[in-house]
């Protein structure tokens, strides 16, 4: 649907006075948004099997180390600082969109990437440092499901940061189009969505996890 | 370099599906070929397979249907056929084989017949009964198709390259796990379900965000058709089922490529949670299914009784409590898996519960026949034959909901024997009545219902022949998926069975017949004046088929049977010729985004399950790079001048009038 198409009823010649309860179609960026949410809500039901299945395989470490002999929460501490940080600066970007500075649009762009690579580098070293350990997903199921919940979101911060790359590249090309603020949009929903997963993960697996 | 795949992955020595493979490959060769060379392929490009035109992609959706319903039905044929014969002998399928084949024949006849016909029929008719233009995301709709459709395509290419599941439709560990199912069959399963979810929840999202937000002026919810409230929540339960799906499929994933402990025996992976996962998907699946099509036969219903449908708050209330309690009895599927008496006395009072509105629904259509001008069409025949055969599940449903009961029942024949009841009646029929209804709509011409009539007939008793002696050999103690068996009291029933499956075979046949007569006579059936069945929402307002933008202009709407008073009114407006105001009208662009990113989703697909990275990889980049390029286009609506539109909708008023007072005027 389109602006025009929509503003098309509202135009309409014997439509006027007219007593209606519904005053047609929602505005595009409404619509997009919207549609959005609607998405976010079903990725949040897959994030809550993955929850589900983490609290079912909590307690079968299989004779393997248990989250609280496993974490460390300054380095979890560290990740969350960078992710929440990262979302004050999506926010900014969102601001600068909206007042179509370019400057400092790509500039909190930027350093939303940054702070979301190294909360994945974080993230990536604890892996690596548990594998290390002989702490690997295949140690035990609760591994298992720590690594797949985790990892879970992970991967969807690693592809917001490819979203996030094209979205500055969209703008620098193309500028602040109607069509490309409403991805902005889009992608500023979903980059705060990851931070609500991981104030969830670091409540549900961290903190839990260690004072267990 | 191409990873497990070697020419021993194609069954040499099995002649059924290598022959079976050879002919369809043979005849998809031989259909691309004639396309080809009749210069067809542009026409098809442009009209249909870029198309994000949602009459276009319902369309498509229904036809992927309507193929693989022949595809689950050989195996239909196949299993029962088998059953007649392999009492104290092998039969003519061995075990793999056959496994094999009651395996895919769940997961073709839910995932690509049942599911893209419900959707195809959703996306066809509710944007036209809603009264808008297109669904909110046109070019994502067009995604969601191609990606169904990819998941298909792998199911299919497992027939001859590879094997395809033998742990039946919902792969139950640890039987799918790497340790018993080494194979690449459940990993063929598994990433065909996953693309293909994708797909269905992108048509969930699309046609949720279409009936909450894009309704043209006037259509409060309260004056939706009731086919638009069923379409409401069995969106919303895909948007709240789907990702469960996906991420239990995930789960399996993990543990067989990468050695996860989920599922498994060792390590403390758990079952039962795999159980409990898939049928939190699955039950919701069951009235994802059957909504729809309880909305058809509200639409086919009401019309062909000619009157508003009864009770048509009561039937939002029972739609929308289904939605609800559709969540709550999941448990039902494995009474016997030890949860305790407790538990599964809750869940059996919750599963009889909802039979509680679904009965509400069958009174209101009773209550919408008393008194009504019944015309026994096809499409009535079909909703007849559905309130009659689907009382019959229902009941059967209701009895396994009963755990002691079930404890006997539970994996019987008794079993399946329900659910084919409640599919078959419910979703079948309703699929073939919206088909057989809404067929004129997008196409311009009536199917031929002396055919129809037939089908229906074969189909119906064909369905009564095939399964009810499959409850008898439930009760005398068959399981399901037996490949042979040694008790003399089954044979007499099954083999009567075969004999039904044989009645449903002409009925398709018939369907095909009936297909192909409608094109070849299309000028005697031509519909004319857009409402071939005197019709009473606001799909019947515009012709048939639609013009690409539906409606000249947005119909505006002021009672609940939305097109039923104005048409009464229009009908003499119409004659005098009081012309509308014409405006430009904007549409979306064709993109061939949808096509392009199922192209690589299948190839990372297939390499997935075959273990070739470096061709994952490929796919992968593929698809981004498809929607990095979708996202730098300049273009993407277009509009159609306000002069082409008054062209298009002064000929279609032309028509209707000339129709309508052929048929005597008011």
């Amino acid at each position: 649907m389109t602006d025009a198409t929509l503003a098309f009823a509202e135009a309409d010649a014997h439509m006027q006075g007219a007593v209606v309860a519904h005053d047609g179609p929602a505005p595009k960026r409404i619509v997009t948004g919207y549609g959005f949410w609607i998405f976010l809500l079903s990725d949040i039901v897959m994030f809550s099997c993955f929850f589900a299945s983490y609290a079912v395989l909590l307690g079968q470490t299989a004779g393997g180390p248990s989250g609280a002999q496993l974490f460390d929460l300054k380095g979890v501490a560290a990740e969350t600082a960078c992710l929440l940080l990262s979302s004050f600066t999506c926010g900014l970007a969102s601001i600068a969109a909206d007042v179509r500075s370019a400057r400092w649009y790509q500039a909190a762009m930027a350093a939303t990437c940054v702070l979301g690579l190294a909360f994945l580098a974080l993230e990536g070293h604890e892996f690596a440092g548990l594998v290390a350990r002989g702490a690997g997903p295949t140690r035990s199921a609760f591994l298992s499901a720590f690594f797949a919940l985790v990892g879970c979101h992970g991967m969807h911060v690693s592809a917001g940061i490819l979203w996030l790359l094209t979205m500055m590249a969209q703008v620098f090309a193309k500028g602040f189009r109607a069509d490309i603020m409403r991805r902005l949009l889009c992608f500023a929903l979903f980059w705060h969505a990851l931070d609500i997963i991981w104030v969830a993960i670091f409540s549900v697996v961290y903190l839990l996890g260690s004072a267990a | 370099m191409l990873g497990k795949l070697s020419w021993a992955a194609i069954p040499f020595d099995q002649p059924i599906p290598l022959l079976t493979g050879a002919v369809v490959l043979v005849a998809i060769l031989a259909v691309l070929a004639w396309v080809i060379i009749a210069g067809h392929l542009p026409y098809l490009w442009r009209e249909w397979i870029t198309s994000v035109d949602h009459k276009r992609i319902g369309v498509m959706y229904t036809l992927l249907a309507m193929v693989m319903l022949l595809r689950g039905f050989a195996d239909a044929i196949l299993m029962r056929a088998q059953q007649a014969v392999a009492f104290h002998s092998q039969g003519f399928l061995p075990p793999e084989h056959y496994n094999q084949i009651f395996s895919a024949h769940g997961t073709i006849m839910i995932f690509f017949v049942a599911m893209p016909f419900v959707i195809g029929l959703m996306n066809l008719v509710v944007p036209l009964q809603l009264g808008v233009r297109d669904v909110a995301f046109p070019t994502l709709n067009s995604v969601g198709f191609w990606l169904t459709a990819t998941g298909a395509l792998l199911v299919n290419i497992s027939l001859v390259v590879g094997e395809f599941a033998r742990t039946g439709w919902l792969p139950y560990p640890p039987l799918s796990e790497l340790t018993y199912s080494p194979g690449v069959g459940v990993d063929y399963y598994a990433w065909s379900l996953e693309i293909s979810g994708v797909g269905t929840l992108v048509a969930g999202i699309n046609l949720v965000t279409t009936v909450l937000k894009l309704r043209t002026r006037g259509m409060s919810y309260l004056r939706m058709p009731m086919f638009c409230w069923t379409t409401l929540a069995s969106n919303l339960l895909i948007v709240a089922a789907f990702p469960i799906l996906t991420a239990t499929l995930a789960m399996l994933i993990l543990d067989r490529y990468f050695g996860f402990h989920f599922f498994t025996n060792e390590a403390g992976g758990n079952i039962m949670m795999f159980m409990n996962l898939i049928w939190a998907w699955g039950h919701p699946e069951v009235y994802i299914l059957v909504l729809p099509a309880f909305g058809i036969f509200s639409e086919v219903v009401s019309t062909f009784s000619g009157k508003p449908l009864f009770g048509y708050r009561s039937m939002v209330l029972a739609t929308m409590a289904i939605f609800i309690i559709s969540f709550m009895v999941w448990l039902h599927h494995f009474f016997t898996m030890g949860a305790g008496p407790d538990v599964n006395a809750i869940f059996g009072i919750a599963s009889m519960i909802i039979a509680v509105p679904t009965g509400v629904k069958i009174y209101n259509w009773l209550f919408t026949m008393y008194g009504g001008r019944i015309r026994f069409t096809t499409p009535m025949l079909w909703s007849i034959g559905f309130m009659v055969t689907f009382i019959l599940g229902g009941l059967t449903g209701v009895l396994v909901a009963v755990p002691p009961a079930d404890f006997l029942l539970h994996n019987s024949l008794f079993l399946v024997a329900h659910f084919h009841n409640v599919i078959i009646g419910g979703v079948v029929f309703g699929a073939f009545a919206g088909y057989t209804y809404w067929f004129p709509k997008a196409f311009g011409f009536r199917l031929h219902e002396g055919l129809g009539k037939a089908a229906f007939w074969f189909w119906l008793v064909g369905f009564y022949v095939a399964f009810m002696p499959l409850y008898a050999v439930g009760f005398l103690g068959m399981t399901r998926r037996m490949q042979h068996y040694d008790v003399a009291e089954w044979r007499p029933w099954l083999m009567v069975a075969g004999g039904g499956a044989v009645l449903i075979l002409i009925g398709i046949i018939f369907q095909i017949m009936q297909l192909v007569t409608s094109i070849r006579d299309r000028a005697e059936l031509r519909d004319s004046t857009g409402d071939p069945w005197d019709g009473r929402s606001l799909e019947w307002a515009t012709a048939s088929p639609p013009p690409v933008f539906n409606f000249a202009v947005m119909p505006d709407v002021r009672g609940e049977d939305a097109y039923w008073a104005m048409k009464v009114q229009a009908q003499q407006q119409a004659l005098e010729g009081r012309e509308p105001d014409y405006r430009d009208i904007e549409m979306p662009r064709n993109s061939p985004t949808g096509f392009v990113c199922a192209f690589f989703a299948t190839i990372m697909g297939f390499a997935l399950i075959w273990h070739i990275w470096w061709m994952v990889a490929a796919g992968g980049i593929g698809a981004f790079a498809t929607f990095v390029a979708f996202a730098w286009r300049d273009h993407d609506e277009y509009v159609i001048p306000a002069a082409e539109v008054a062209r298009i909708d002064r000929a279609n008023l032309e028509q209707r009038r000339a129709a309508l007072s052929l048929a005597g005027g008011t």
